[in-house]
């Protein structure tokens, strides 16, 4: 009798385990994927910064007398690379798209610059570039939804505070717009 | 979104539980059948026979399901891009499609980027395979990047990467597995039984086979099994279609993207003729091959197009599942329950969409446009068209009875392509062509291009013909096609 209850006992026990270890290796795959979209906007801003040197080179070639407008570019992607904590970022990043915009503005006058293939295949990769961070973004804020409505609601809230699962914080643009994506409009 | 693949994995275990039991259920029938025909008619079989019958019959059924499957695993992937002549492209074939994978790859999530392969073909379409996200392939026509702009790329994009995030592919796999499966055992039972007669000399020696009763509960069942697992399957791909287009929107952000993308290619698609769309490979093209649009039923594959694209444009603005799900009660007139994508928009919010992409909009010019266009009203009304080195190209009418033409800019002479007599074995090729002999012609270009038969008659060749012979419509004679050389379309002259 004692025999049986303790064997009742102990599969209870067992099925509980199993279900907590279960919740937890959950919560840690979330935990995973909401890290890898956070580290996927790093990537492509880090790719747009790299794109520049070779736009600007590209564009120096058909139009060497805006100088200026070249200059700030590169000083803008300098500041933005050596940028350091989030509001200093937001602004590096927010000054680096107003110059791109200009470049792009003046590029329109070049339309042989226009036709250069080399130049077509920049502007495809910076378009691309952008999509990306707004596709890294949306994921990023898809899987945070996910992961904190999980951290909210029962059960898993419980095995969320044992943990130390915290919250993340959505990516709005408006808070940090210094990931902000730069208006270029090549038409 | 998590939620929605496990809902998704849940409904196809219990589809693929419920095919595989149709499959033995099969099996265990004709083994009966045969058990109680061995044991010389249902007067002498014992209850044992019929069910050691019954037993070894689904062994053979599971072996034969197991044997089929496990090619599928290993070869599956190779063995549909292979035929449908695809080949792994590398980042600089095609920045714009290399860029817009990468992009929906982060979209959606997805920890590993499918390979990508292109087809050339230009008939617009896109299909992907791989049973797990790891090793998954998308494979898109030559056709479907010529004719779409980037946002609709995206789409078609989407949508496939959405089959491989959904693990669509590993189901659809098992599941056609069991389609050819049960399709196998029971044709080749129907077919046996003819042979043999309607169950008659089975073994030769008995007259009877399994008794008449039992007989026509087998063949029934063996009749009905493959439409029964055949209409399972469709069930589900259909849904299927559906989650993956609310996930292409969701992904995109632009729902209008993959509508556009699929009003062209329903316009373009012209079926990708051969033996190329194989009927196995339907389900997995963005657009089914094979449909016309008529047939677009119970039959279909995937959902059919105008539906598929009135949900998706009467979105009003918004890219969630919820706003897909809503969209779609407003088309057909009614939920799709048990769905997954029911389970997705559960757990959704409704998002808002985002407007078209800056990119440039690459404008056919009007006089090429309008060149195209009257080029191909010529060539219904039998003109040849043949471009001169000169630049110009000569349209040659149809009653023109002449052999050869003088370019009306550059004066030279070029012959009017014909399809020439093939030289008899005895070599009397000078012998008046009669009714039923065979012409052969050298294609000179992949392209558009045309030739006299010896008839008369204009014969036009479409690019892309996939037939290496063509019979004249005016005197039905057979012309056997030759490639010509590979490559650019080539003038006629020379230089």
């Amino acid at each position: 009798m004692i025999m049986i209850a303790t064997l009742v006992f102990g599969g209870v026990l067992l099925l509980f385990v199993i279900w907590f270890v279960a919740m937890y290796n959950g919560l840690v795959t979330l935990r995973n994927i909401v890290k890898n979209a956070w580290a996927q906007i790093d990537v492509q801003l880090k790719r747009r910064h790299d794109l520049i040197p070779n736009l600007v080179e590209t564009v120096k070639g058909y139009a060497s007398h805006e100088k200026q407008t070249l200059e700030n570019v590169t000083k803008a992607r300098a500041a933005a690379v050596s940028a350091e904590g989030v509001g200093a970022q937001s602004q590096a990043e927010q000054m680096l798209s107003g110059a791109l915009g200009r470049l792009m503005l003046v590029v329109e006058e070049y339309p042989d610059l226009k036709a250069n293939q080399n130049f077509l295949a920049l502007q495809e990769e910076l378009t691309s570039t952008e999509n990306k961070i707004g596709f890294a973004r949306q994921a990023y804020n898809d899987s945070v939804t996910q992961y904190n409505i999980k951290i909210q609601s029962v059960p898993t809230n419980i095995v969320a505070g044992m943990f130390n699962f915290t919250e993340e914080d959505l990516f709005e643009v408006q808070d940090e717009a210094v990931r902000e994506v730069p208006k270029v409009s090549f038409s | 979104m998590w939620e929605a693949i496990a809902a998704n994995r849940r409904r196809s275990q219990l589809l693929i539980g419920l095919m595989g039991v149709i499959l033995l259920t099969l099996g265990a029938c004709i083994g009966m059948y045969a058990g109680t025909g061995i044991a010389g008619g249902p007067e002498y079989a014992s209850s044992e026979a019929v069910l050691i019958g019954g037993g070894i019959g689904a062994a053979i059924a599971l072996v034969i399901w197991l044997a089929l499957w496990l090619t599928a695993v290993f070869q599956g992937d190779r063995i549909l891009l292979r035929s449908a002549g695809a080949r792994e492209m590398r980042d600089w074939d095609d920045r714009r499609l290399w860029n817009i994978v990468d992009e929906m790859t982060i979209a959606s999530g997805l920890e590993h980027k499918p390979r990508v392969f292109l087809i050339e073909n230009s008939d617009p379409n896109a299909f992907a395979v791989g049973r797990k996200p790891e090793n998954a392939a998308v494979a898109v026509t030559s056709g479907l990047l010529r004719l779409l702009d980037r946002d609709e790329l995206q789409g078609v994009v989407a949508h496939e990467i959405a089959h491989i995030r959904n693990l669509d592919i590993r189901f659809m796999t098992m599941a056609s597995v069991l389609v050819a499966g049960v399709e196998l055992i029971s044709r080749g039972f129907l077919r046996g039984l003819a042979h043999s007669g309607g169950g008659g000399r089975r073994t030769g020696k008995s007259s009877k086979g399994g008794g008449l009763p039992l007989l026509i509960i087998v063949v029934v069942i063996a009749i009905l099994s493959p439409i029964a697992v055949r209409l399972l399957y469709l069930a589900c791909s259909r849904w299927r279609g559906y989650l993956a287009d609310a996930s292409a929107a969701r992904f995109t952000r632009y729902p209008d993207g993959l509508a556009s993308a699929l009003e062209k290619m329903a316009v373009e698609a012209q079926g990708l003729g051969s033996e190329k769309a194989a009927g196995a490979l339907a389900p997995l093209y963005i657009i089914n091959p094979l449909q016309s649009m008529a047939l677009s039923g119970l039959f279909s594959t995937h959902p059919p197009t105008e539906n598929r694209v009135s949900i998706l444009r009467s979105m009003g603005g918004r890219a969630g599942y919820v706003d897909y799900e809503a969209a779609l009660k407003k088309v057909e007139g009614h939920k799709l329950r048990l769905s997954a994508l029911e389970a997705a928009a559960r757990e959704d919010e409704s998002v808002e969409a985002r407007g078209p992409s800056a990119e440039p909009k690459r404008k056919e010019k009007a006089i090429d446009r309008a060149r195209k266009v009257n080029d191909l009203l010529d060539r219904f009304a039998n003109y040849l068209i043949l471009p001169c080195v000169c630049g110009i190209r000569i349209k040659v009418p149809p009653d023109l009875n002449r052999n050869e033409i003088t370019c009306s800019r550059c004066d030279r002479v070029h012959p009017i392509p014909q399809a020439e007599k093939t030289a008899e074995p005895n070599g009397s090729v000078a012998e008046a062509a009669s009714e039923n002999d065979t012409l052969k012609y050298e294609r000179r270009k992949e392209g558009w291009e045309g030739f006299r038969c010896a008839c008369g008659q204009t014969i036009q060749l479409g690019p892309d013909f996939p037939l290496d012979y063509t019979v004249c419509v005016k005197c039905n004679r057979r012309i056997e096609l030759k490639a010509g050389q590979q490559g650019t379309p080539e003038p006629v002259g020379q230089l």
